[in-house]
């Protein structure tokens, strides 16, 4: 594996530019001092309750992410590109969206192959034809992007289903500018805290046709025992909607409607943070107690917006990714200014022959998984653990796909024996309304806190920063 | 708001005036018990403890007797008691984690960190009295913190009024039943009066809700069943009595009504209770029997509860 890009120090000793003043604050702080904040900082969250859960942990079923108190800092220029970049990944993903559920002329151009996409499972039949308002199918994308020099921002996941994570960007940083005040001083940070604004304006803008003249949003979540709930009431609260769950709302006439002490409401844009399968129980499993009856037929009456549109996992996942260059260069004619991993399809007989080969120095995905489980990182795992992972590879190629290990970029973190470089990735949140698409600079920066780990993931140990873009 | 939103609030409020009351009955216990036995006679006070909670027919399912090292876990830290002070205070916390977006910080607070400490300091119960006096004195704060930060930070809408309708009914409840176990020895027959071993009982149901000292500067007397139950029941300056809770019951409950345009079986079975309330005194109540009273109160208020339910909350 390559040596990782250092974000902040240039070999041969000089520091980057953006770094330097952080560089001279940590000089002049005692690391009591920085231990002091950080326990603070923990104590902080303890009492907000920013909290999540893990699956299948019964140890304790709410958990701290933890947090880092060391910044991870970009310069004005470099965030320049990158969210030109974003931008136009959003926009090739909501065309490709659109593309599939109406003409499909993507798949008899012959660039994606047909059996991708309709034996998918994430494939939404209900979706054909379907208008949804405005051709806006992501209206929250977060893209998960990582660093291996200094020139090149690479796409490692694209989230267009229900993408989490927005309030720690949004808490990060309310707890970094009460921790030190004076080192937000000495830097011009780009600040964050529109986001609940534009989040809501894009919402707004993505109300049915017919809709008052100030659309209801209303957040819909699956409940406190969900891992994200406090996101969900965070935004709500935040962007003064209701938090509704499925049994708040009704489906009466092909109209969505709240429960309120004072009757039904009706209720025009869903910001859902329930998955496709859990929406309704008419169209989709008939065993969730999450979703509303009837939901999809007033979607598809056009009576409600439901944010993210239904079937957007077609577009982020991991098989269809690995043509994602292509599918830039198809609907925007444009070469794509990110970039994607190098990935092998093991669909494909040549690339499956490949990975089998070279299993040791790559890791292997499952093309429906999440949350880094299920995932095989060849130069971390046993010999045991490989010729498992085999077995399952080669009974069903066409569950996986293969990337190289990447030495995603390091920035200097807390650790046990003082300031080390950890392993980072970042993931910024793409907004889409019917005018326009937004990105607040910055975005969730996860940091592998163990030394030498690559899985950034909350869910396996993975802790946050905030992300600083400094504005020139 | 939301229907779901009206109904959390609501039982939030319940819980927490719940856990208090609890803790203010364990202490009330406490404190009879540690006389010597002349005092007290040959009534189990922890068995009555558990009438006043409600609880001692789950109780006995799986205990042969009550003593205060058992009715203490029981009431306090069981699992397995649904309304146990723990378990309340978990409810507490799940109905606050539901609502948070209706909740102030400083409520969100108080909740927060009290089922933070529940879990830091007192996940293994208590082991001496000491550390019991201090557990108690935490209920009782945080259902104060909890009060004062609703009182002093919410707006004044309907989930402010929702959040009071809980407290008020939970409270009523309470105040009911420790007059539906107790109500014997307030009864002013002969044989009782005067004697030491109802001077402590007395003062005891009083220190339950927290009312020792309203007894003096009300009546300025020395203990008799009769007021006792007079403050309990009718006087309305003390926010604990049946009839201090219906004043708020229907107010609230008329400020939603006001502000919705709309009145209901809620408002309408509110100001019926309140008036049989203000249309008594002591004496018609001791003569047509203060069981029956109080049985028939903790019925009516316990259907006030279900009508607001299906009124607004579902």
């Amino acid at each position: 594996m390559a040596v990782a890009f250092d974000e902040m120090n240039i070999p041969g000793g000089d520091l980057r530019p953006a770094y330097q003043e952080l560089a001279r604050w940590l000089k002049e702080t005692p690391p009591e001092a920085l231990e002091y904040r950080r326990q603070e900082a923990e104590l902080l969250f303890r009492r907000i309750g920013i909290t999540f859960a893990v699956y299948g942990d019964t140890e304790s079923t709410e958990r701290l992410i933890p947090f880092d108190v060391i910044p991870r800092i970009m310069s004005g220029k470099e965030w320049t590109l990158l969210e030109k970049g974003l931008k136009q990944r959003v926009r090739a993903l909501n065309m490709f969206l659109r593309d599939i559920y109406h003409g499909r002329d993507i798949l008899r151009a012959g660039i994606v192959p047909d059996d991708l996409i309709f034996q998918n499972p994430v494939f939404r039949p209900e979706m054909n034809g379907q208008q949804v308002p405005h051709d806006v199918y992501v209206h929250i994308a977060g893209i998960d992007i990582i660093r291996v020099d200094a020139e090149d921002f690479i796409v490692l996941e694209d989230n267009a289903r229900t993408p989490s994570g927005v309030s720690y960007m949004l808490e990060n940083r309310e707890i970094m500018m009460r921790l030190f005040p004076d080192l937000f001083a000495r830097h011009r940070v780009a600040p964050v805290e529109r986001y609940p604004d534009e989040l809501l304006s894009a919402l707004c803008s993505v109300a049915p046709n017919g809709a008052s003249g100030e659309p209801t949003v209303a957040l819909l979540t699956p409940g406190v025992y969900n891992s994200a709930y406090y996101e969900h009431s965070f935004l709500a609260d935040k962007l003064g909607i209701e938090l509704v769950e499925g049994r708040d709302l009704i489906v009466k006439n092909n109209e969505v409607f709240m429960r309120t002490t004072e009757g039904v409401k009706r209720v025009d844009v869903i910001y859902r943070r329930v998955d496709d399968d859990f929406l309704d129980p008419l169209t989709f499993r008939p065993d969730s107690a999450l979703g509303v009856p009837g939901l999809m037929s007033a979607y598809a009456a056009g009576n409600i917006t439901l944010a993210n549109a239904v079937g957007t996992g077609i577009a982020d996942d991991k098989a269809i990714y690995s043509y994602m260059p292509e599918i830039v260069k198809f609907y925007l004619g444009e070469e794509p200014i990110l970039k994607n991993v190098q990935t092998w399809r093991c669909r494909e007989p040549k690339d499956l022959a490949y990975v089998l080969d070279h299993l040791g120095d790559l890791v292997v995905k499952e093309v429906h998984g999440s949350g880094g489980y299920g995932m095989l990182i060849g130069p971390a795992a046993t010999k045991a653990t490989i010729e498992a992972f085999r077995e399952k590879l080669k009974r069903e190629p066409e569950g996986f796909i293969a990337q190289p290990t990447l030495a995603l970029s390091t920035c200097p973190t807390c650790t046990a024996s003082g300031l080390a470089p950890r392993h980072v990735d970042l993931r910024p949140f793409v907004l889409t309304g019917s005018k326009s698409t937004t990105i607040v600079p910055g975005g969730l920066t996860r940091v592998a806190l163990k030394e030498g780990s690559l899985v950034v993931n909350s869910s396996q140990g993975g802790g946050t920063k905030d992300t600083w873009i400094l504005d020139e | 708001m939301l229907s779901r939103t009206a109904e959390n609030l609501y039982w939030l409020a319940r819980y927490v005036e719940r856990a208090e009351y609890l803790a203010r009955t364990i202490d009330a216990t406490l404190r009879v018990t540690a006389l010597p036995a002349a005092y007290i006679g040959k009534t189990n006070e922890w068995d009555s403890a558990l009438l006043t909670a409600g609880v001692a027919e789950s109780f006995y399912q799986t205990h042969e007797e009550a003593n205060e090292h058992n009715v203490v876990d029981y009431l306090s830290f069981s699992a397995d008691n649904p309304s146990s002070i723990r378990n309340c205070i978990e409810a507490a916390r799940l109905n606050s984690r539901s609502v948070r977006t209706a909740l102030t910080s400083e409520m969100w607070d108080t909740i927060n960190s009290a089922w933070i400490e529940l879990q830091a300091v007192w996940s293994k119960g208590t082991s001496t009295r000491e550390d019991l006096a201090k557990f108690l004195r935490f209920v009782q704060e945080t259902s104060l913190r909890f009060d004062g930060s609703a009182y002093r930070t919410m707006l004044r809408n309907d989930a402010y009024w929702f959040s009071r309708l809980g407290l008020h009914l939970e409270r009523a409840d309470n105040t009911a039943r420790i007059l539906d176990v107790k109500y014997h020895v307030l009864l002013p027959e002969e044989e009782h009066v005067g004697g030491p071993l109802d001077f402590y009982q007395w003062s005891s149901i009083l220190r339950s809700v927290s009312a020792l000292t309203a007894y003096h500067w009300v009546y300025r007397e020395t203990l008799k069943p009769w007021l006792v139950a007079d403050l309990l029941i009718l006087n309305g300056t003390l926010p604990r009595s049946l009839a201090s809770c219906y004043d708020n019951l229907t107010r609230n409950l008329d400020q939603i009504g006001v502000a919705y345009g709309r009145q209901g079986p809620a408002q309408r079975h509110a100001r019926g209770i309140r008036n049989r309330l203000e249309h008594s005194n002591m004496n018609d109540i001791f003569q047509h029997g203060v069981h029956e009273f109080i049985q028939e109160f903790i019925a009516d208020n316990s259907r006030l509860g279900e009508i607001i339910t299906k009124q607004y909350l579902i």
